[in-house]
């Protein structure tokens, strides 16, 4: 597991190349700017895996554990591979109670997927999240930029196929 | 004109006191004499490490004037504040913040390493715990017992943080971290490797602060009882300079007080066929040293020359500084060079095959023990040490047999590995290893000899010294660093061309060895480590022997066995090479 975190060689070179630009124009402090790095990079690679993030730690000059202590923290870092659509259920007190288990348990079936990890096919992650503030749409799902509200466990279906056939847009 | 800072008045407990202004209630308390419990709380400014993170909450007292309880160490003393500690609130907050502390740690005391020496079951005891209240899901992590030196336990984690201080801002080695948040966060190592696989140097001061089991040493003890109980087995032992100075106090001494007769006995007495001093070692370290410092300084350079005595700042460098590695003389630590002569030519004195022999050394020290699981520190495939246990190892195994430590008689060191001097007695603490190097330096290169060895401006306790030292012609330039922190100060100013030092000592923990990660713990006071540290500098300046070369041992060890210093044979015993390694 050490080898393979130290190993940067199978990380994409050519958007490193852009990473290592981005942390190069970085003005003032830039260990303070790490958050900044740690989107960029998301930005870049859809995901932080566990070589990357050492990459971040040497360049910003910090340690592994902390820019690790970081990604962990904050749930809109993924640290595993994400799908091309991620679906994320809110899970927000209006929301749950309006049934929003029962839509994360049928979207999670019809994915054939677990929260968090992303689909054998690679088109879904499904996350459950906090509140997103759109409470008024109660029960809310987000696929990627695209908020669908006042949902009913059947309206699910439907988003997912057109997912499946590509009709999506955000 | 001097200008006077303002006092602040407050009460505390209807006890009136004027504090300095940012003082926290918890200092106000004390002023007063008035005792609030801590926890995740630990003040050791004297070596910069604060935890004043409040995330305990077992110091909560009430704020009268605004009605709502605080937390007493990180609260700051305001005009006109009034502190109750005693109310019935403030007592049943504490006890409710512990109580929830207790409902998600494991209920293994009995069979715990910290079990009587742990600061949850002491508070658990004072605050008249009697009943566990509250049950409810707890952590599940796996037990981390890949490192030679520190063993993890995350369950026993109650989220002091003092671990990350020490080791982030005091070591600034950063193997810890808190990972994730709320019921799950866990302080781990990056992406949850094993502790052998990080940059980390085992130094163990994280063991040092941690409250409860957490963070431990791993127990050699069981081992080294085997070996003991092995009639085939030679078992010889080397005791370091700075667990005499401290041991006492597992048995009720003053801190400070040196026991080096009852430590050699207690040894005989659980077994042990032969007993070494790694002063011995010291002495010989000093001379490859100054020897090796003075060749340095004739064919100029590489220098500074840095010492290499310590394993966890021989791990630090060769993680943080790679590029450095040619600077730290080639020489093993008194520990290594103990063992390898043990198993050659103490091996060869006594008739004694070298495969029989087990070596253990005792030490202060956690990285001790990683060291001697070094792959290149053998001959022919025997460890020139085979086991290293702590000095609180020690004193639990004098437990374990029933030995009553202060009744036992003094008794000496075997001979032959085993005569001392002040100069190697003071490499246990900060300082102590380049006065010693000084004093044999002055009269390698002089030639003349040296009358007052002592070196008053290289003791002392700041985190970094330096001083130049008058050599005959030559001046001399030192520096000293204890604390990684310091020491990184130190290379970076070397790295950046910054500063011009001929010989630089470096220790890895606060004080030196003295405040190593395997010495009883000092629950936080300092003055603890001072004491220790007089008592070495006593015993050196009422030693026989103050210059490591006068050791007659040393002396008849180089004309029998070695030659002389630098020789063939001694480069092939007690010296030995770095490797560049990968920072995680």
């Amino acid at each position: 597991m050490k080898n393979k975190i130290l190993d940067f060689s199978t990380l994409d070179q050519s958007l490193l190349k852009k990473l290592d630009a981005y942390i190069d124009a970085l003005e003032g402090d830039r260990q303070e700017q790490l958050i900044h790095v740690l989107h960029h990079a998301q930005k870049l690679f859809t995901y932080l895996p566990h070589n990357l993030q050492l990459y971040i730690a040497h360049a910003l000059d910090l340690s592994g554990a902390h820019v690790n202590g970081v990604v962990t923290f904050y749930s809109f870092f993924n640290e595993e591979p994400v799908g091309k659509y991620t679906v994320s259920v809110c899970m927000g007190t209006a929301c749950f109670v309006k049934g929003a288990d029962k839509v994360l348990d049928r979207i999670l079936k019809l994915t054939n997927t677990k929260k968090n990890v992303m689909s054998e096919d690679g088109l879904f992650t499904v996350k459950d999240v906090r509140c997103i503030g759109a409470c008024g749409l109660a029960p809310v799902v987000t696929v990627n930029e695209k908020v669908y509200g006042n949902l009913k466990v059947k309206d699910v279906d439907a988003i997912i196929e057109s997912c499946r056939g590509d009709e999506h847009v955000d | 004109m001097k200008l006077v800072e303002k006092m602040i008045a407050c009460e505390i407990n209807g006890i009136k006191v004027n504090v300095e202004k940012g003082s926290t209630i918890l200092q106000a308390a004390e002023k007063v004499g008035v005792h609030i419990p801590t926890l995740c709380h630990l003040d050791l400014h004297e070596v910069g490490a604060v935890n004043q993170n409040a995330n305990c909450r077992v110091c909560m007292v009430e704020h009268e004037n605004r009605g709502n309880l605080v937390p007493s160490c990180a609260e700051k003393v305001t005009e006109g504040m009034k502190i109750q500690t005693d109310s019935l609130k403030a007592v049943m907050a504490r006890r409710t913040s512990l109580e929830l502390l207790l409902s998600n740690h494991p209920q293994d005391c009995l069979v715990c390493v910290k079990n009587l020496d742990c600061e949850l079951q002491t508070l658990a005891h004072e605050m008249n715990i009697k009943e566990m209240r509250y049950t409810g899901e707890k952590m599940s992590h796996p037990v981390d017992l890949t490192s030679r030196g520190i063993t993890k336990d995350s369950n026993k984690c109650i989220m002091c943080r003092r671990c990350i201080t020490m080791c982030n801002d005091v070591q600034t080695v950063g193997i810890l971290s808190p990972l994730k948040r709320g019921f799950d966060v866990v302080v781990a190592t990056a992406f949850h490797l094993d502790l052998g696989d990080t940059s980390c140097t085992y130094c163990g001061q994280c063991v040092s602060v941690c409250p409860t089991a957490a963070l431990a040493e791993m127990n050699d003890t069981p081992k080294v009882w085997r070996e003991l109980n092995n009639p085939k087995k030679h078992v010889v032992v080397q005791v370091a300079p700075a667990v005499r100075a401290a041991i006492g106090e597992e048995f009720g001494y003053e801190p400070g007080t040196i026991t080096t007769g009852q430590v050699v006995s207690g040894l005989r007495r659980l077994g042990f066929d032969e007993v070494h001093d790694t002063i011995f070692g010291a002495d010989l370290t000093v001379i490859e040293e100054a020897n090796e410092l003075v060749q340095r300084i004739e064919s100029g350079g590489p220098l500074p020359m840095l010492t290499s005595c310590c394993p966890a700042w021989v791990e630090f460098i060769e993680h943080q500084f790679p590029e450095l590695l040619d600077i730290p003389s080639s020489c093993k630590s008194p520990q290594q060079m103990v063992g390898a002569l043990t198993k050659t030519y103490y091996a060869e004195k006594h008739n004694i095959d070298p495969k029989d022999i087990v070596t253990v050394a005792l030490m202060p020290c956690l990285a001790k023990k990683s060291e001697a699981a070094r792959d290149e520190l053998n001959k022919d495939g025997l460890a020139d040490v085979d086991y290293v246990i702590s000095t609180r190892e020690y004193a639990r195994m004098l437990k374990e047999a029933a030995i009553d430590f202060r009744k036992l008689d003094d008794s000496s060191f075997d001979l032959l590995l085993g005569e001392s001097t002040g100069a190697g007695t003071i490499f246990g603490s900060t300082g102590g290893v380049i006065e010693a190097a000084t004093r044999t330096a002055y009269e390698m290169i002089t030639g003349k000899e040296l009358k007052d060895v002592n070196f008053k401006k290289l003791r002392g306790f700041n985190g970094v010294r330096e001083a130049e030292v008058k050599v005959g012609e030559l001046n001399l330039r030192i520096g000293i660093a204890h604390g990684l922190g310091n020491a990184r100060k130190l290379l970076e100013d070397i790295r950046g061309g910054k500063s011009h030092f001929d010989a630089i000592e470096i220790m890895a923990c606060p004080g030196g060895c003295i405040g190593g990660g395997g010495q009883p713990f000092h629950h936080g006071k300092t003055d603890i480590l001072k004491k220790r540290q007089q008592a070495l500098y006593n015993v050196d300046a009422n030693a026989k022997r103050r210059k490591s070369h006068d050791n007659q041992m040393v002396i008849e060890l180089y004309d029998n066995f070695l030659e002389k210093p630098g020789s063939h044979l001694a480069h092939e015993l007690l010296h030995t090479n770095y490797a560049a390694k990968k920072r995680i």
